[in-house]
Parts: structure tokens; C-alpha cells; sequence
């Protein structure tokens, strides 16, 4: 495509897949606001999805093919990034449980499968919240530097997709019906492998504010996606926003589709939470002020992702 | 290599002749959406590489596809509710992926102009006769679609040649007379209207687009906060409102359907349209209208004191 000199060949000018629809065949083309509107249980209008991200950071981070957000950036050992991303696990994740009892969330659990492993409390209690308070477990991968990316060996990334969901279905007893890519980064294959694994749907593709229909090679899957722009770390660890702003731009993020699922039909807010970030002492009231000013409100059904999914599928307007 | 750019020169924005805008306004407001289409899988360029991340980079891709599938009906009912007509910057492939929303614009009789065929498609490395080709395609591809004969360009992705401006005016021109290539909005020197030196000599226009404005810029590079975009759109218009009664000034608002809209950030947008537009003498326009009036009004009187300004170092009527 490019000659040695840095001049582009003619091929630079061709432009095989400029027809209607994608220059991809994973999904149909399609304006949120034409399709046929949906409503939730309860005739609520606004599906809220929190989803909290358990996530192990491991020291010897390789970074292939990129490093991880919010992964070590120091000379090996970097105890800093370590041992504060471990502090979620520790400590945050324990005052979110208070907080989203409080506020009676029903979460989604995502985590990655290597941490459920070797942390088997940290497992029996959300084990134990699901149980008494309700929610869901997704697949989170194995941990978060082991990115799935193109150019990335088929059966490497099977074995690491087939041993993650395996691990975390064994651990919980769960199905685990849904997969959250670490850093949402995939493969060309990473959708056919998810399908191969019995995974119905998959979090990771931020271009729709309701669930949608995905093809893959071994099957359909749906995608679930979940917003990054108003994620915890994207606004405070990316953006470098105060925990101030962040709750200003979830309010006026929920106040907007509220209004909007009431005149154009049911919407989705999916709320992305890191326990190593929120779950800090001067943080969590922002996280407990952005539950109050969401749970309880008369627009919202909140509900673990895959009941979201299920509610969704199962209206005209919802069909595959 | 040139050390010194030779689009335009010198010319302070003390004394120069006054600008009139239509009805005796003080600005001439515009807004640019970028309408664009990102592939999943473009070729590479030697200079720049389309995705941070081994492709498929579906972080990158799926919120570009957002802005399309969410976020352009928002932000087009915005604009309708404020009096607006868009003048989009179109990857014009766009017309051929996503022809509805084409549609929808043409019925509001929005301007478009090229933004290149894709943005994923960079000017570096092409030859004149490739750049000439990309220019010729994107604006046969507007006339084809909208009926439009395309006035104005900004580079796909901004990147440009030294020959950018000189070939878009003469292809505009060849193609469509008087009526295409008639402004550039790739040069940010100015808040007004200036002439551009071309080597054709054609009249043509450099009308004021603004990187500090556009919502890319402000949030995905500065990382500014949704209510402090607002507080920048508000002083940015005071002072170019109040100055604009000396002289008549441009303000224009680039945006983006995956930044302006999301949820978290469509109030911004929407309290500064209604600020702008609640003022008496704001000239409501397009990017051809005001560099149309410019053209014909006020560009003779520019060349003329430009040429007589006491230090200016180049005349235009001595280029050839």
C-alpha cells in the first residue's frame, strides 16, 4: 500500500466496501431513534445497567500488544499501580456492596476469571450479594494484560476466552451469559470464540444506547453496550475530571434519557463502576449521591444486564 | 519543506475594513458537523497510523459509530429547535454507507462540504494527481448524493499537502465553475474571513472554523468538563459579539455526533445554541453563505488593504 519512499500506491484510492451498511458484516445499519420503541417491566422507561469491574492488574504486566489503562506504567515492581488497583479488591468493592444494598441495586458483576480464582472470599461474598440482593456475574476475561487483539493467535486467544468462562461457570455455578473484553479491546475472532463458548452477549462495542443483534461465525450474539464515556475511570482517570464533575455528568446523562425514553421509547444506562476507583474514601458518597439520584426514580427498572437483555428480546421490537 | 506557510500574509486584525454582515449583525454564526465514517480495517499510511491499536480497534471504531447511529438525530434535533441549518464536513463515503442520514440533512437543506472521503483516509503520501483524484471523488460524490456543488473543504482527518488548498479551488472550479471551491475551513489564523493566496489566483476564502471550539478538541484532547464547554462557548461568543460591532466576526461550533450528544453532554450544547441564538444580532448562516457574502462584499476591499498595510511583506497581485 505505501512504497518505501512514503508515496502511496493507487490502492490508497480504492475503497472496496463503500456500499450501504458497514465496511463489516457483524451488524445491521441502524438509527436508534427509528427503530420501534420498546418499554421495560413495570412500563418504566429507563433501563439502568450498574455494572462494577473486578479487575486483577498483574505486577509482570507484559502490555502485548499495548499496555493496559490503568495498568502499571513504572520499572518493574511498580507497587504503586499495584497495590492501588488491589485496594478495590480489598477495600472499595466492600463499601460498594454497602452502597449498592443501600440503594437496593441488582448489579452486574463483572469480573476477570484469574482474580475470582485466587481471591475465593472476595468470590463467596458477591456470590452471597447476588444471592440475597440479586444480580448477575459476567465474564471479565482472565485479567486485564491478557488483551484479546488482532494479529493474536486463534488458539491462544480460545484457550484464554474457553479457560475464563470455564473457570468463573465452575467457581460460581453460574451460566455466565455475558463477557466484558478487559479494556473492551478484541480480536477479529474474539466474537465467534465468545459465541463457541455458549456466551449470549458481549459488552464491549459502545455504539448503541440499547441491546442489538451481532452475527458471528458459531451463532448470533447480542451486544450489550457498555458506555464508556461516562465510566468512573474514563471521566477521572482518563479525562482527569473531579469526582464533582463525574457526578454532574452522570445526573445530567440520566436526567437526558429519562426525558428521552419518555418521548421516543424505552433507552438503557449502562453505569460502569471500578471498585479501585470509587470505592475510595473521598469518592464513594459521589458514588452513593449518583445510586440516590437514580434508584428509586419512577422512569427507571434496574436490572442486572442479562435481564435487560431478556426483557429486551423478548418485544416485537426487540427481536433479532 | 516551506518555513513559512504562503496561504495568506500578514494582516492585523486592528483597522481593518468593517465588516456588514447581513441585517446588520454583529457575528455570523455557523455550525459544522462533522459527519464522518471511520473504517474498521483502513490501509496503512506511511505517516500516520489510522488506530492507537491493532485493529479491530473497537473502542475507536464503535464510538465513532455511535455519533451515526445515535448521536446525529440528537444533535439535528437541536438544531432544528434553534434555527440552524447545519453545514456538515462529510466523509462523503457516508453518502454510499449511511444514505438515511444524508437524506435527512438534504431535506433541511444543510450545506455539505468535503471532509474527504473517509477519516481514515490521510492526504499524506499522495501525489498531486492522487490528492486531485480524492478532491474530484468527494465532490462528485455531494453532487451525486445532495444535488450540491461542494463549496467548501476541510482535509479528511486534517491532513493535508502543500497543494490542499490550491487543488481543491481549481477542482471545485473545473468541476462546477463559480459555484464550488469556493472556501477553505483548514486554517485557523483568524475570526474573520480571509483571503487565501492561491497559485491559480482564483478567489477563495478562508472562513473561521475553530479548533478551540470544536467539541473533539475541547473534550477528547483538553479533557474539558461538559459545563465548562458551555462556560467556553458563552465567552467565546461575548467577545467576538462585542467586538463584532466594531467589525462583523465569525464564530462557528465544530462538532461531532459521538462527543456533542452523548447523554452526559447534549445540555452544554443545547444551553449554548439558545445563548447564541437568543441575541438580536447574530447572523444565523452556513459555511457557503458566509464565505459567499465575504466573496462578494468585502474580499476586493481585504486585498486592497492588505496590500497597503504598512509592513505587509506580501502583495497579492505579485504572486503568480
Amino acid at each position: 500500500m505505501a512504497r518505501d519512499d512514503g508515496s502511496l500506491d493507487n490502492d490508497y484510492l480504492h475503497y472496496p466496501h463503500r456500499h450501504h451498511g458497514y465496511d463489516h458484516d457483524r451488524y445491521d445499519w441502524s438509527m436508534l431513534s427509528e427503530r420501534p420503541p420498546v418499554t421495560w417491566p413495570g412500563d418504566k422507561t429507563l433501563a439502568v445497567w450498574i455494572n462494577v469491574s473486578l479487575q486483577f492488574y498483574p505486577l509482570n504486566q507484559r502490555g502485548v500488544p499495548f499496555k493496559v489503562p490503568n495498568g502499571m506504567t513504572m520499572p518493574y515492581p511498580d507497587l504503586r499501580h499495584y497495590s492501588l488497583r488491589d485496594y478495590g479488591n480489598r477495600v472499595g468493592i466492600y463499601r460498594l456492596l454497602k452502597a449498592l444494598a443501600h440503594y437496593q441495586v441488582r448489579p452486574t458483576f463483572a469480573i476477570n476469571a484469574q482474580l475470582a480464582e485466587q481471591t475465593p472470599y472476595l468470590l463467596e461474598r458477591l456470590m452471597a450479594f447476588v444471592n440475597s440482593e440479586g444480580g448477575e456475574f459476567m465474564c471479565h476475561g482472565w485479567n486485564m494484560d491478557h488483551l484479546h487483539y488482532g494479529g493474536q493467535d486463534r488458539d491462544e486467544e480460545a484457550e484464554i476466552v474457553g479457560r475464563s468462562v470455564a473457570t468463573l461457570r465452575k467457581l460460581t455455578g453460574q451460566p455466565i451469559r455475558g463477557w466484558l473484553s478487559p479494556a473492551k479491546h478484541q480480536s477479529w475472532n474474539t466474537p465467534e470464540l465468545l459465541a463457541e463458548q455458549g456466551i449470549e452477549y458481549c459488552a464491549d462495542w459502545v455504539n448503541d444506547e440499547l441491546p442489538y443483534a451481532f452475527r458471528t461465525d458459531n451463532g448470533p450474539l447480542a451486544m450489550m453496550p457498555l458506555t464508556t464515556e461516562i465510566e468512573d475511570q474514563f471521566v477521572m482517570c482518563q479525562n482527569l475530571h473531579s469526582e464533582d464533575a463525574w457526578v454532574d455528568q452522570v445526573k445530567d446523562a440520566f436526567d437526558f434519557l429519562v426525558e428521552e425514553s419518555r418521548q421516543q421509547g424505552g433507552r438503557m444506562l449502562a453505569l460502569n463502576l471500578h471498585p479501585w476507583l470509587v470505592g475510595q474514601p473521598h469518592r464513594i458518597a459521589c458514588l452513593e449521591e449518583v445510586l440516590g439520584h437514580i434508584a428509586g426514580h419512577e422512569a427507571v427498572w434496574q436490572a442486572p444486564a442479562g435481564e435487560i437483555l431478556d426483557a429486551f428480546q423478548a418485544q416485537a421490537g426487540g427481536a433479532r | 519543506m516551506k518555513e513559512v506557510l504562503d496561504a495568506y500574509g500578514y494582516w492585523p486584525y486592528e483597522n481593518r475594513p468593517k465588516i456588514t454582515w447581513p441585517g446588520g449583525a454583529r457575528v455570523a454564526f455557523w455550525v459544522a458537523p462533522n459527519i464522518e465514517y471511520y473504517e474498521l480495517d483502513p490501509p496503512q499510511n506511511p505517516q500516520r497510523k489510522p488506530w492507537p491499536t491493532p485493529h479491530p480497534s473497537v473502542p475507536g471504531f464503535s464510538i465513532r459509530d455511535y455519533g451515526n447511529r445515535v448521536g446525529h438525530q440528537r444533535q439535528m434535533a437541536l438544531l432544528d429547535k434553534f434555527g440552524v441549518r447545519g453545514s456538515i464536513s462529510l466523509s462523503v463515503a457516508l453518502c454510499e454507507h449511511h444514505p438515511e442520514i444524508i437524506e435527512m440533512c438534504r431535506e433541511r437543506d444543510w450545506e455539505f462540504f468535503s471532509h474527504g472521503i473517509y477519516n481514515t483516509r490521510y492526504t499524506y503520501g499522495m501525489s498531486e494527481a492522487q490528492e486531485r483524484e480524492m478532491i474530484r471523488d468527494s465532490i462528485e460524490t455531494i453532487h451525486r448524493h445532495t444535488g450540491q456543488a461542494c463549496a467548501g473543504y476541510l482535509a479528511p482527518a486534517l491532513s493535508h499537502s502543500e497543494r490542499t488548498l490550491d487543488l481543491f479551488a481549481e477542482v471545485g472550479q473545473e468541476m462546477f465553475g463559480e459555484r464550488a471551491g469556493l472556501y477553505t475551513c483548514d486554517l485557523f489564523h483568524d475570526d474573520q474571513p480571509t483571503p487565501i493566496q492561491l497559485r491559480s489566483g482564483r478567489r477563495f476564502v478562508s472562513v473561521p472554523y475553530s479548533l478551540e471550539m470544536n467539541d473533539t478538541i475541547v473534550y477528547a484532547v483538553n479533557k474539558v468538563e461538559p459545563r465548562h464547554y458551555l462556560k467556553m462557548l458563552k465567552r467565546h461568543f461575548d467577545r467576538l459579539y462585542a467586538e463584532g460591532a466594531e467589525s462583523g466576526t465569525v464564530m462557528c461550533i465544530p462538532t461531532h455526533n459521538y462527543q456533542i450528544s452523548c447523554p452526559h453532554r447534549i445540555k452544554a450544547f443545547e444551553e449554548a445554541l439558545e445563548y447564541i441564538t437568543g441575541h438580536s444580532d447574530v447572523w444565523v448562516a452556513t459555511g457557503r453563505e458566509i464565505a459567499s457574502h465575504y466573496l462578494e462584499q468585502h474580499y476586493d476591499q481585504a486585498l486592497a488593504d492588505i496590500a497597503g498595510r504598512a509592513g505587509g511583506t506580501q502583495h497579492h497581485a505579485d504572486r503568480g
